[in-house]
């Protein structure tokens, strides 16, 4: 297949084959794998701890926006439920590593199957609800779930929580984070990769016209409700994924984390990084989990300066409040989310310095 | 010249950037009279109209040249609440009802330009013109009938005590029978209020028998105008707008041919 | 007996309560087509305000109530101006997403001035309103819910149906082409029905303030109950609102009574799901008309 090596300045595709090409130029490629070498061999060896624990946050975060973005970017069902599907997925595998005694590399796949077929049956309203009628019944899902995590002690162990054995990979112990970052980033650039392959197929296409207009796709012979479901069960199987991935490198969970506040997050991620594009995601996990970890940081610092302490404030919730204006601010200001800004940057680079 | 009320002077107007619709037209309104506007599908009068009542804003359509003076103020791209409060009223096509609102409560919405006034005796005026109303006054607007409905859209628009009127289409879809009512009714309103009317028609024989002063509009021009007598007198107008032959007989298909060529303005 | 008629009456009172702190988000919905994730938040606003004026500040209850009135209707016009109008036309998804981000700056704010701990208003309400009927006790509280829910159903009431500016507001509802081509200040409606719903939500703050105690936590969990109720009875109608939420108050009541406390949060949902199943637009909602 031809590769060129500059952007063309208009649409001069001319077969199939380059349109579902995923990079326009050999530039973007190799770019894309000289980051991914750098952040290999450099990441885990250069950043200090807390940075490495930062920077896996982020991985796992980024494998369940992307689900997310499947399901609200590409197929325009809002779903409020993805915080308790990754709780869903961190308690699949966090049981079957305990009571079955299974691997990782089983139970973090399996938990996303799992998850996937729970995310399906709170896709079923899909079928009837539209618009605002089904975001509200996968929040009524996400409070089902959270119910259930909490009460169904036999299988739970509810407020206890579950503490996880260390993933063992044919004899070798996987922990700490520096073990854990390969771990996690193969798992993302897997999973990213996946996600990406499944929008250029018959199913993403399909997916993005239910997101266009859905009386439209159905009278384009679509099926809607299996397609629908079908984006449910990938979108859930990301945040199961995740969720999975999570449990095992948290090493103990409880149900507190995977609140509405958490659905909203992913939410969040999804919007502020761009709705509908895959790095957009990433980018979204990104800037949530390094907002999040900034403001600690911010008011843990505030707390230790004499004068403001001696006020008697409590600082914690302005990180509330700040991560509150950052959301209004970023939607009024940029509504196309980060990858826009990133588009404009490149381009501005790439055509510099004659930018018409 | 008699006093002229709305003056559009070489106005285009553009939709979503890219669109032109409107390339240049100018027409005046004398104060009192009914103007007609006639024209085929997409000629561009239904946005002549919200041209000057401002509504193009929230279709994403601008004025980008010339301009509208009403009573000497210019009023291009001026937001809808500040034109209807000059007096400018537009009668949407199509019957545009409140559907969930009954009769009363629709013609009460008219009164928004002037809120707090007392309006019991324009409802008094409404039902005068339109008896046919005051008997379903308290039924849902969803409810009413095709003639009813257009009624109630001009009556609503007469509780705004408008200076300007003005009608998109209002024969559009009703019986024969209705539409000589209706046509009645509005020279009523401009011979009695002496509101300034401009009504947008296809059935250009209705409209010319009303108005005082008439133009045709093609591709967002205005290609003719005159007085109602002289346009119902050209034989280009009795031919492709009144549905005459020159000699006066029904047009056959014979004459297809020079169909086009007589429309010797394009 | 006694108990079922017990639990009866106090689900009717909480719901009443509920279908009135939805009312306002109905409004918004309504008039803007915004669902307003922030609701509880105002709730709590309100609460806290009022408890501000009455504790700190010393004003009579009467003046200090009606100041928060003032005070939230403001505050409702405010938000309106500077977070929603830039957004008018963006997707739905959009405006969604600038709710839940003001709830959040919300919630950071009250707990910053008040802290996040339980606060009570001074005993205010005249004991004469207490009500013994038969074997079934009435806490005064509910009955001045009772009353203020009465009250202000009518007042909506009579707004929507006889006031102009309610029948406005119902035009850009209804048709907004055609309410912008009569001269309805259609801008003005959206910043009043922000207004207007911001005041009726910090009303039924204080009044769960009354009841449960002043804590942010609680009162912003209210504002996502009102989901249920609304969905319940369908988004844009307002009696629904009332009907949705004395079902949700009698659910919960009920499998509070006679299930487990603990199932009283969820049983609301899971209804929720099966009726929006059999009605996919509520049970009073009005059902789009679509067409490609």
């Amino acid at each position: 297949m031809k590769k060129i090596s500059f952007h063309p300045c208009g649409n001069y595709r001319e077969t199939y084959a380059e349109e579902l090409a995923i990079f326009d130029t050999w530039f973007g490629r190799i770019s894309l794998i000289v980051f991914l070498a750098l952040l290999f061999v450099l990441a885990p060896f250069f950043l200090s701890p807390y940075l490495l624990y930062v920077l896996n946050n982020i991985g796992i975060m980024a494998i369940a926006a992307i689900g997310l973005n499947i399901l609200i970017g590409y197929t325009g069902q809002i779903s409020l439920g993805h915080g308790a599907f990754f709780g869903v997925g961190a308690y699949a595998g966090a049981i079957l590593a305990t009571r079955l005694n299974l691997p990782f590399f089983v139970c973090i796949p399996a938990a996303g199957l799992i998850t996937a077929m729970v995310g399906m049956i709170f896709g079923i309203p899909s079928g009837r609800l539209k618009g605002l009628y089904l975001t509200i019944a996968t929040l009524a899902g996400q409070f089902i779930i959270e119910y259930v995590l909490i009460q169904w002690e036999s299988l739970t162990k509810g407020t206890m929580g579950i503490t996880l054995p260390g993933p063992n990979l044919l004899g070798w112990n996987i922990s700490g984070d520096k073990a854990f970052f390969f771990l996690i980033f193969i798992c993302l650039v897997a999973m990213t990769w996946f996600a990406v392959n499944i929008m250029r197929s018959k199913y993403g296409r399909a997916f993005i016209a239910i997101r266009d207009n859905d009386r439209a796709a159905e009278g384009m012979g679509i099926p809607i409700f299996k397609y629908k479901l079908l984006s449910f069960a990938v979108s859930s199987f990301y945040a199961g994924f995740a969720g999975a991935l999570w449990a095992y490198y948290m090493v103990s969970i409880t149900t507190e984390p995977f609140n509405l506040g958490l659905s909203v997050e992913f939410i969040a991620m999804v919007i502020i990084g761009g709705m509908g594009n895959m790095p957009g995601a990433i980018f979204g996990a990104t800037f949530i989990t390094l907002l999040n970890e900034l403001l600690r940081f911010a008011t843990g610092a505030m707390m230790n300066v004499s004068w403001i302490a001696g006020m008697g404030l409590n600082m914690a919730p302005l990180r509330e409040f700040v991560f509150g204006l950052a959301i209004v601010l970023f939607i009024l200001i940029e509504p196309k989310g980060i990858a826009e800004l990133w588009r404009i940057v490149r381009s501005s680079f790439r055509l510099w310095p004659f930018s018409y | 010249m008699a006093d002229i009320l709305l003056q559009l002077n070489n106005i285009s107007v553009v939709y979503s950037d890219v669109i032109q619709v409107l390339k240049g037209v100018s027409l005046s309104v004398t104060r009192g009279h009914i103007v007609s506007l006639l024209g085929s599908n997409g000629a561009g009068k239904t946005t002549t109209l919200k041209a000057i009542s401002g509504l193009l804003k929230p279709e994403n359509g601008e004025v980008t040249d010339g301009n509208i003076i009403y009573a000497g103020v210019n009023i291009q791209n001026q937001a809808p609440e500040f034109i209807t409060r000059k007096g400018i009223i537009q009668v949407l096509e199509g019957r545009q009802p409140f559907k969930y609102l009954t009769i009363e409560e629709n013609l009460r919405v008219g009164t928004a330009t002037r809120p707090g006034k007392p309006y019991k005796e324009d409802l008094e005026m409404v039902y005068r013109y339109f008896p046919a109303l005051v008997k379903r006054r308290k039924a849902l607007a969803g409810y009413c009938s095709g003639g009813e409905l257009q009624m109630l859209v001009i009556g609503r628009a007469l509780m705004a005590h408008p200076q300007l009127l003005m009608l998109d289409e209002p024969s559009l879809g009703l019986a024969p029978l209705v539409v000589q009512e209706i046509f009645h009714i509005i020279k009523k309103i401009n011979e009695e209020h002496g509101t300034t009317i401009v009504l947008v028609e296809q059935n250009a024989n209705m409209a010319l028998q009303v108005a005082h002063y008439g133009y045709v509009m093609e591709n967002g021009k205005i290609v003719m105008e005159g007085t109602s007598g002289e346009l119902s007198d050209n034989p280009d107008v009795k031919e492709f707008y009144l549905g005459m032959a020159a000699s006066g007989m029904a047009k056959s298909y014979k004459d297809v041919k020079s169909y086009r060529r007589r429309k010797r303005w394009l | 007996m006694d108990f079922f008629l017990q639990l009866l009456v106090n689900g009717v009172c909480v719901g009443l309560l509920y279908g009135i702190s939805a009312m306002g988000f109905v409004m918004i919905f309504k008039a803007s087509s915004v669902l307003n994730f922030a609701h509880g938040e105002l709730l709590a606003l309100g609460a806290f305000i009022f408890l501000s004026l009455v504790t700190w500040g010393k004003i009579p209850v009467v003046a200090a109530f009606l100041l928060t009135l003032a005070g939230c209707f403001l505050l409702g016009f405010v938000i309106e101006r500077f977070f929603l109008r830039p957004l008018i036309g963006e997707k739905l998804i959009f405006v969604i997403m600038l709710t839940v981000g003001l709830a959040a700056m919300f919630k950071g704010l009250i707990l910053l001035i008040w802290g996040g701990n339980l606060h009570t208003y001074p005993e205010f309400l005249p004991p004469s309103l207490e009500m013994q009927l038969g074997s079934i006790y009435i806490a005064p509280v509910y009955s001045a819910t009772l009353v203020i829910s009465i009250v202000f159903l009518i007042l909506f009431g009579l707004f929507f149906k006889k006031s102009s500016q309610g029948i406005f507001m119902r035009s850009v509802a209804d048709n907004q082409k055609a309410a912008l081509s009569l001269g309805v200040h259609v801008r003005r409606v959206f910043a009043l029905s922000w207004a207007i719903a911001a005041m009726v939500a910090c009303m039924s703050g204080i009044v769960l303030g009354i009841i449960n105690g002043v804590n942010v936590h609680d009162l912003s969990a209210i504002g996502l109950k009102v989901f249920p109720v609304v969905i319940l009875g369908g988004l844009d109608s307002i009696g629904g609102a009332i009907i949705g939420g004395i079902i949700i108050g009698l659910l919960e009541t009920f499998t509070g009574g006679y299930l487990s406390p603990s199932l009283r949060d969820v049983v609301p949902y899971i209804v929720l799901v099966v009726i929006l199943m059999v009605k996919p637009y509520g049970l009073f909602g009005l059902v789009e008309i679509e067409r490609v």
